[in-house]
């Protein structure tokens, strides 16, 4: 599983493909970016990849769950959701569909962090694209009776991904208490009761302060000579006025002092613990070393979390780690374990800790250090296969904060890491006080337990 | 490990939605080796990586009852130790280099994966051809990976889809081999043994029911001289495949409903579909977007979602496989619910059946599919499971010039047609896994399509 559900989607099937990149790097040392900003403050990357007649439009608002208020968790979402709903032009429901009968697939995904809208299509409809996009950046028609509806496709969207999978909901908790005062406390979906709470006019007022272009980044990859695409978005994208620059969130988290832990009791099948510590993100200098150890621990059979935990000790069914650096604000490093039928959750929690301590005593070898190095750089390689990644990768570095170049240069950094810097970001960083222990503990479901009480009478 | 669920399988689908004009671009050569290999080689010479795909005819469909899952659990086995390399060892060298090798069984098939960079194709190739012709099934290994597929079996009963989707097969393919999940369950994965392992893999794991398609930065030439020094000496065997009886159809709509403690009742409804070699397959096709495959565009989310807000998550999905596969509507509403969606569901089954589709629909669902062809085969990846699909289900080369024609060809009264002859208000399987006594099923439902 992907431990840490940072991206919601409109509809599942491209939820499955995002959530492949959620938490992973690539980087972009090869790709050639230009970069252009409006007058108005939009800026535009434009990547020009000629493998495949497609391309892939991708716009990149500033706003995500980070920018919400307590009470209204969920809006960035919501009005995710409530882009589909039309503007004067294009009616309820019209942009999918004219997308679609181009031979084009959309759709948009909301984080803690952003909300992006991308459309993939053959090259030659790259106008098509920039046209509905610049006009839903403006007027979105917001109406009430579509968004009671929609509101109530979004509370089928919670409990289909969260309510009734005991490990999201336990992800879910672990968070709401690892983030006691950030925004990064509550669930990007939102909780039912603030959902119930919005109102069309705090989606409108939402609209209005974020979707502005100077807080929006245009991502275009694929088949387009770059001239070409450039002159198409300011042709669309010019005449829109520029907005006040939205305030940034100003919420930062006090300093965590001493464990924190909590219990999930549910109908479940097995056990699972899903734990976090505090770490920063691409601001600091330690980033690189940070996403090196993660490789040393979690990438693959031959890491040390599956080596130990399923493959030598059979305590686990999965176990992995993760950091995503690319948040805007700092996040968590986590780790993962489901426990194997007739084993014990406290058992998997010592050997996951086990494997951190051993890393905190002594410096990984440098074939582990070759190793993670050799895997940063192929998986590089590899996600340029597809225009869309490359994209989305750049799309995330720039709206978090970290700049695309961020993306360009990452590689060479990673390059010159080293045992030591590794040895001394895990003793840094892994430390039980910065840590948040969440536990999902199965109980007998209803049914069950009232066989049980029947049985026992 | 965990078995794929509707989501995934409605993926699958849309994996033959190829097809089109850009044919041009696309030129892969087929040779055939002197051991019996089908390889496909496309030349892609713009990234220096290598994705090759391998798919084995040696899927679940050819478990005896009594060992399910044997053919999925050999598959888990492959990259478990081979006789010259342990398992560890196996992770490490393609770890080391970046790659990645895995494996997967299915239903029809298994399958390899392996990308790597070109620089290093020679240890990959070494790798894949390791895990596909030697593997060791050691003792030790056995026993553990068992008891992970045992415990992924148990983990899946906290996933509605999969259960839902379970129950449905059992219902629509009585006597039939889709009917068991590919993985098998606890019962039978319990008993396989080393030697029910090795035997399966002596048997089915031969050049002639592999299909490898290498996609990259690789020239025919030097393709074909991997291929030779790597799978050169694999020994072909023939073997009289069994026949398969067609699944009994149901008499009656026929529903099981399942209780769970779920605030969301998920709802499968459907039968048995049609082979992908059925030639009414591109009509197939359009109707079933226009139905429920098209997503914002089709009917049932249009009718459930965007009109009455029951469901975030709602289709239809044909699984078009070597032999018929379902044909199943899926939904996933609050408990309450229920009801008023599957009403819903029904009244688009019956309305596909009894009017013609509108002008516009029929246009639009045609032009998304042949439109989209590009979309399917922008990167390595999808390309080399696509080429494998279209070898093993005999579409041949100019499939990419055919399917876009294929589907423009489809007019209302093919749609009409094939929804008549394809969609059977009569006699399908419900499953509902909900919180029973909130969903309140109605099993006078069904009396709506009469």
């Amino acid at each position: 599983m992907t431990a840490n559900q940072r991206i919601l989607c409109r509809v599942s099937a491209a939820c499955l493909l995002t959530l492949f990149l959620a938490g992973q790097q690539a980087m972009a040392g090869r790709l050639t970016v230009h970069e252009f900003t409006l007058a108005n403050g939009l800026k535009v990357l434009l990547v020009e990849e000629h493998k495949a007649p497609v391309i892939t439009v991708q716009i990149w608002y500033k706003v995500g769950s980070r920018n919400e208020v307590m009470g209204r968790a969920g809006l960035s979402h919501m009005l995710e959701h409530m882009m589909f709903k039309g503007t004067p032009k294009y009616g309820k429901g019209e942009f999918s569909k004219i997308i679609e009968k181009n031979g084009g697939n959309d759709n948009a995904f909301t984080s803690q962090d952003y909300t992006a809208y991308f459309e993939n299509l053959a090259a030659d409809k790259l106008e098509l694209a920039l046209e509905m996009e610049a006009d839903r950046m403006q007027g979105l028609l917001l109406d009430e009776k579509e968004f009671k509806l929609e509101r109530e496709v979004v509370k089928e969207e919670r409990r289909l991904r969260v309510e009734d999978v005991p490990m999201a909901y336990l992800v879910e908790e672990m968070h709401a208490q690892a983030f006691m005062v950030h925004p990064y406390h509550w669930p990007i979906i939102g909780w039912f009761n603030d959902l119930d709470a919005m109102t069309r006019e705090d989606l409108k007022a939402y609209y209005e302060k974020y979707y502005v272009p100077n807080n929006a980044t245009l991502v275009i990859a694929g088949d387009v000579k770059a001239e070409t695409a450039m002159a198409l978005v300011k042709k669309y994208f010019e005449g829109i006025p520029q907005g006040s620059p939205p305030p940034p969130p100003s919420v930062v988290e006090p300093q965590q002092r001493g464990e924190r832990r909590i219990v999930v009791k549910r109908d479940a099948q097995l056990p699972f613990i899903y734990f976090g510590y505090k770490v920063p993100n691409f601001k600091s200098a330690d980033v690189h070393a940070l996403a090196v150890l993660e490789n040393i621990l979690s990438t693959g059979k031959s890491a040390r979390l599956y080596d130990s935990l399923v493959y030598r000790k059979k305590l686990a069914l999965q176990v992995g780690a993760g950091y995503d650096d690319l948040a805007a604000d700092p996040e968590l490093f986590t780790f993962y374990a489901t426990v194997k039928p007739g084993m014990n959750i406290a058992d998997v929690e010592k050997a996951v800790l086990a494997e951190i301590e051993r890393l905190k005593k002594e410096p990984p070898t440098d074939h582990e250090l070759q190793k993670a190095k050799h895997q940063v750089e192929a998986r590089y390689l590899f996600e340029q296969d597809s225009v869309f990644r490359q994209a989305m990768l750049l799309g995330t570095a720039e709206t978090v904060g970290a700049g695309w170049q961020y993306v360009a240069d990452y590689v060479d950094k990673l390059r010159g890491i080293t045992k030591e810097d590794v040895h001394r970001v895990a003793k840094k960083y892994l430390n039980e006080d910065a840590r948040t222990v969440g536990i999902l503990m199965p109980v007998p479901s209803r049914s069950e337990r009232a066989e049980a009480a029947r049985g026992a009478r | 490990m965990i078995r794929a669920a509707l989501l995934l399988a409605a993926l699958v689908w849309d994996g033959f939605f190829v097809g089109a004009s850009d044919a041009a671009e696309i030129k892969p050569t087929r040779t055939v080796t002197e051991n019996g290999m089908t390889v496909l080689i496309v030349d892609q010479p713009s990234l220096p990586i290598v994705t090759v795909d391998v798919l084995m005819k040696a899927g679940a469909v050819y478990d005896p009852d009594a060992k399910a899952g044997l053919a999925y659990m050999v598959a888990e086995m492959l990259d478990e130790g081979t006789k010259t390399r342990s398992a560890t060892q196996i992770a490490e060298q393609i770890e080391f280099i970046g790659g990645e090798l895995s494996t997967e069984g299915g239903e029809d098939n298994a399958t390899a994966r392996l990308r790597i960079l070109r620089k290093d194709a020679d240890i990959g190739f070494t790798l894949l051809a390791d895990i596909l012709r030697h593997p060791k099934f050691d003792p030790k290994e056995v026993a553990r990976v068992r008891d992970e597929l045992v415990g992924s079996l148990q983990s899946e009963k906290d996933e509605p889809g999969t259960i839902a989707t379970k129950a449905f097969n059992e219902l629509v393919f009585k006597g039939h081999p889709y009917r068991r999940p590919a993985n098998g369950d606890e019962k039978t994965v319990t008993k396989l043994s080393r030697q029910d392992l090795v035997k399966f893999h002596d048997k089915f794991y031969r050049p002639n029911r592999a299909i490898m398609a290498i996609v990259g930065d690789l020239r025919e030439a030097e393709a074909l001289a991997l291929v030779k020094k790597h799978f050169g000496t694999w020994a072909p065997k023939a073997l009289p495949l069994p026949a398969f009886p067609a699944p009994e159809p149901l008499p009656k709509p026929t529903l099981k409903l399942i209780d769970k403690d779920l605030t969301q009742a998920t709802i499968v409804l459907g039968h048995v579909g049609i082979a992908r070699r059925n030639p009414d397959f591109y009509a197939v096709a359009v109707m079933n977007y226009i139905l429920g495959g098209g997503g914002f565009s089709s009917r049932l989310v249009h009718r459930i979602r965007e009109e009455q807000g029951l469901a975030y998550d709602v289709g239809s999905v044909f699984e078009a496989n070597v032999m018929p596969g379902s044909f199943a509507v899926h939904v996933q509403t609050r408990n309450a619910a229920s009801n008023q969606a599957l009403a819903s569901v029904l009244q688009e089954l019956k309305r596909i059946r009894t009017e013609p589709v509108e002008d516009h629909e029929l246009a639009d669902a045609k032009a998304y599919l042949i439109g989209s062809f590009p979309l399917r085969l922008d990167t390595n990846a999808k390309l080399a499971s696509l080429l494998n699909l279209v070898e093993l289900h005999g579409l041949g080369l100019n499939y990419f010039d055919e399917y876009p024609k294929a589907i423009a060809a489809v007019t209302k009264e093919d749609v009409l047609r094939v929804a008549q002859k394809y969609i059977n208000p009569d006699r399908y399987a419900l499953v509902v896994v909900a919180k029973l006594a909130e969903a309140k099923i109605d099993a006078n439902v069904v009396s709506i399509t009469k």
